[in-house]
C-alpha cells in the first residue's frame, strides 16, 4: 500500500524487497537515509553500484569473483584435483578461516529443499559435474550444511556421483570442540559415535 | 532455575476454563506440549521459526533462538520430522522455544533420500490443513504413526495412505465401488475384456470417486484395475496389506492421484510433492 509520495514511497518498496526487511523496517531505513548526511547516502549508493558492476560469478565454481575467475580458481598453488562442494559462497570463508583446505571449490548457489519445492536442476549440479573429467577431479567433498537441506543435497549428490568414479566424503558431524558432552543432542552425538576414530 | 517437563504433568497450570484440555500455563504462560516438527525456516541471523504439530496445541510457530549457531543447545532436536517434548512460552503471533527434548529422533528419515522426499510431503501436508492452536489428537496419531511406520517399513505406500487418511479425516471419502457419476454399481470382479460400460476405469476428483468406461468419456484421470484395488485396500481396513506392496506402476499411480486428491481438498498445490 502506497502511504508516501513519489520518491520516498519508491525507497521504501525498494528496501522492503530485501530479505529479511519487513514494511517497517524498510520504512525505519529510508527515513534514517533522508535524514543522514548526502555524502553518506551516495556512498551506499556508489558501494551498491560498484559491487554489482565489478562482482559476479566465476565462471567456474560460482563463487563470487571480480573478473571471470575467482581468487581459488586462479591461484596455481591449489590442489585442482579436489573439490569442495559448499551451498554459498560465504561457506568458503568459514572453510578458508579453518587453514585446513588446500583444494578448490564448487558453489551449489542454494541446496535441495523438498519443502520449498528446490530441485536439483536449481543448483549448479550440471556445472559440477561438467568440471569433473575436465580438471581431472578425484575427490569431491560434501560439505553442505548439516541440515534437512544439506543433508538432502549431500545424498542427492553422493548418489550422482559415486557411480562417476570419484572419491566422495562427506564432512564429519560431532561435538562442537569445547563443549560439554552431557549437552549434545542425540542425533549429534550419534553421529559423533559413528564418526568416531582411531587413536 | 527452570523446571522442566514431566510427560502428563499438568501442574502449576491454573488458568481459565479452557486451561484442562489445552493445558496452557496462565500464570507464565509457559506451556509444555509434545510435537513433531512440519518444517523450519531461517530467520534473522542464527535464528529458525519452527512449525510444529503438538499433541494439545495444533499446530504452533515458534522461534528457535540461535538455533542456527553450532552450539546451540537445540542442537538437531528441531530439525522436520523430529517427535519432541518443548517447552515454549506463549507469544502473540509467534511462540518461543525455551526447552527441547528429543522424544523420537527419526534420523533415518532424513538421512536417506528416498524416505526423505516420501517423509517431507506428508509434513507439508500437515502443515497445510492443521488449524493453528487448535487441538487435533486425531491428525497428530496420524502423523506419529505414519512417520514411525516409514522409518520402520520403509514402504512407498505410507505417504499416499497418509494423503488418502487425510482426505478422509478432512471428510473427503472418495466412492470405490460404484460409478461416482452415474451411480451404476461396480461389477463382478473378474477379467476386463475392455468393452463392459460398467467398469470402473478412471477416478474423477469433481465427482468424489471412480467413474465407469461410459462416464470416463467425460472425464476423469485412468485409473487401472491394481491401482483401485490398491486404494481400496488403503482405504477399506487393508492398510497393512497395502503396505507389503513393493514399488511399482499401481504404487506410483495411487500416489499421483493421493497428491492430486489432496490438493484439490487444500486447493493448493503441494511442493514437496515434486521430488516424489
Ligand atoms: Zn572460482
Ligand atoms: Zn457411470
Amino acid at each position: 500500500m502506497a502511504v508516501y509520495e513519489g520518491p520516498v514511497q519508491q525507497l521504501i518498496d525498494e528496501l522492503g524487497r530485501l530479505p529479511g526487511i519487513g514494511p517497517k523496517s524498510a520504512q525505519r531505513i529510508a527515513f534514517h537515509l533522508l535524514k543522514a548526511a548526502p555524502e553518506d547516502a551516495k556512498r551506499l549508493a556508489r558501494a551498491i553500484v560498484e559491487a554489482k558492476e565489478r562482482v559476479s560469478w566465476c565462471r567456474r565454481c560460482y563463487n563470487l569473483a571480480e573478473g571471470e575467475l575467482c581468487a581459488f580458481c586462479r591461484d596455481e598453488r591449489r590442489d585442482p584435483h579436489v573439490l569442495c562442494i559448499v551451498e554459498e559462497p560465504r561457506d568458503i570463508v568459514a572453510i578458508e578461516r579453518t587453514g585446513e583446505y588446500r583444494g578448490r571449490y564448487h558453489v551449489l548457489q542454494g541446496a535441495i529443499s523438498p519443502i520449498e519445492g528446490v530441485g536439483p536442476e536449481q543448483l549448479r549440479i550440471k556445472e559440477l559435474l561438467a568440471r569433473l573429467p575436465e580438471e581431472g577431479v578425484t575427490e569431491v567433498i560434501l560439505a553442505t550444511n548439516p541440515n534437512i537441506e544439506g543433508e538432502a543435497t549431500a545424498m542427492y549428490l553422493a548418489r550422482l556421483l559415486k557411480p562417476l568414479g570419484v572419491r566422495v566424503t562427506r564432512i564429519a558431524s560431532g561435538l562442537p570442540v569445547g563443549g560439554d558432552l552431557e549437552y549434545a543432542d542425540e542425533v549429534t552425538l550419534g553421529r559423533a559415535l559413528e564418526g568416531r576414530h582411531e587413536l | 532455575m527452570r523446571r522442566w517437563w514431566v510427560r502428563g504433568d499438568r501442574s502449576g497450570c491454573r488458568g481459565g476454563p479452557a486451561a484442562t484440555e489445552l493445558h496452557w500455563c496462565h500464570m507464565s504462560r509457559l506451556y509444555r506440549d509434545e510435537g513433531v516438527v512440519l518444517r523450519t525456516i531461517k530467520l534473522g541471523e542464527a535464528d529458525r521459526i519452527v512449525t510444529l504439530l503438538t499433541q494439545g496445541h495444533g499446530r504452533v510457530r515458534a522461534v528457535a533462538k540461535g538455533i542456527r549457531k553450532t552450539t546451540s543447545k537445540f542442537g538437531a532436536r528441531l530439525e522436520p520430522a523430529s517427535r519432541v517434548a518443548l517447552q515454549c512460552h506463549r507469544g502473540r503471533e509467534l511462540d518461543v522455544v525455551t526447552q527441547v527434548e528429543t522424544i523420537e529422533a527419526h534420523r533415518v528419515l532424513r538421512e536417506d533420500y528416498g524416505l526423505l522426499t516420501r517423509a517431507v510431503p506428508m509434513l507439508e501436508a500437515v502443515d497445510q490443513v492443521a488449524p493453528e492452536r487448535e487441538p487435533a489428537p486425531a491428525l497428530y496419531r496420524m502423523l506419529t504413526g505414519a512417520l514411525r511406520t516409514l522409518a520402520q517399513r520403509r514402504s512407498p505406500v505410507v505417504t499416499p495412505a497418509f494423503f488418502w487418511k487425510l482426505c478422509s479425516l478432512e471428510g473427503f471419502h472418495p466412492l470405490l465401488d460404484a460409478c461416482a457419476r452415474c451411480g451404476t454399481p461396480a461389477p463382478e470382479p473378474g477379467p476386463d475384456d475392455g468393452a463392459d460400460p460398467r467398469a470402473l476405469v478412471a477416478f474423477d476428483l469433481d465427482e468424489g470417486g471412480t467413474v465407469c468406461r461410459s462416464c470416463a468419456r467425460g472425464g476423469g484421470r485412468p485409473c487401472s484395475p491394481g491401482a483401485l484395488a490398491l486404494l481400496g485396500r488403503i482405504l477399506g481396513g487393508g492398510l497393512n496389506a497395502a503396505l507389503a506392496e513393493p514399488p511399482g506402476p499401481a504404487v506410483h499411480e495411487v500416489e499421483q492421484l493421493a497428491v492430486r486428491a489432496l490438493e484439490h481438498h487444500v486447493e493448493r498445490r503441494l511442493r514437496s510433492a515434486a521430488l516424489l
